[in-house]
């Protein structure tokens, strides 16, 4: 599990590179974000635009990661694919992440 | 339009069924993924209708992996057939693991998203995607294997 992290002013963008977050590597995947959102950013903006594929372990393990960096933070999705979309509209999962088409979208929203 | 008459180049479904068999674990489900799209490239299908084929097996094979071989089982074979029909996809998944527990599908309800924060599901979802998007999903527990078939309707 590939992820990828920069820092945009108050907003840290975490980009993953990999074209699949499902049951194969849904636990490295919480992992990998644990670790990568350890900095304590208040908003992270989750780039998924290379991920083709999601299933219902990579969404959990998605919504793991929201529940662990706590309330007071934020996790922002930008980029979703058409398959990734469809998980997370079918599951009504859209409407307690925001969510954004592209991470430029997520970006200007969340700019200090 | 440019779709539809790729569709007509190509001809019809193929009549031939699409046999794949893999020992259970989640890498052998991707791999199964992997090749029963391979093996539906021919009926030209959209990303809408890969992306809604995809998750529906994926669910449920990743089902059969944790719960009809769950770990500390050996792992067992699970076989899948996909077969073409008028209007869409039927499926037959079979494995010989533990059957499902009262020998029903789950009914697969949406999660409940109305509860607080650290409440929030993290699993539960894989039986309402399911559901959701199959069609006439039967469940059979028959001699010592699990038998679940569903459909798949593509627009054409």
């Amino acid at each position: 599990m590939e992820l990828r992290s920069q820092q945009d002013g108050t907003v840290q963008i975490v980009s993953v590179h990999n074209a699949r977050i499902d049951a194969a590597v849904a636990i490295e995947f919480k992992d990998a974000m644990r670790q990568a959102t350890e900095s304590g950013s208040p908003t992270v903006i989750l780039d998924l635009s290379e991920v083709d594929f999601i299933d219902s372990s990579g969404l959990g393990a998605i919504v793991a990661s929201m529940k662990h960096m706590g309330q007071d933070r934020s996790l922002v999705l930008a980029g979703l694919t058409p398959t990734v979309d469809k998980v997370f509209r079918l599951t009504r999962m859209d409407s307690v992440f925001g969510v954004f088409p592209t991470l430029q979208t997520a970006l200007d929203a969340h700019a200090a | 339009m440019q779709h539809n008459n790729a569709r007509m180049v190509q001809g019809p479904p193929p009549a031939t069924d699409v046999h794949i068999s893999i020992t259970s674990s989640e890498y052998a489900v991707r791999d199964a993924l992997s090749r029963l799209l391979d093996a539906l490239r021919p009926l030209m299908l959209d990303v809408e209708e890969t992306g809604t084929i995809e998750l529906v097996l994926a669910e449920a094979m990743n089902n059969i992996v944790e719960h009809a071989y769950p770990p500390g089982d050996r792992p067992g074979p699970i076989t899948l057939t996909c077969t073409p029909e008028a209007g869409g996809l039927r499926f037959l998944i079979k494995d010989t693991g533990r059957p499902m527990p009262n020998g029903v599908t789950p009914i697969g309800l949406p999660v409940d998203l109305s509860v607080d924060f650290n409440e929030l599901p993290e699993g539960g979802f894989g039986w309402f995607l399911i559901q959701d998007l199959a069609r006439d999903v039967v469940y059979h527990r028959v001699d010592d294997a699990n038998q679940l078939t569903f459909r798949l309707c593509l627009a054409g």
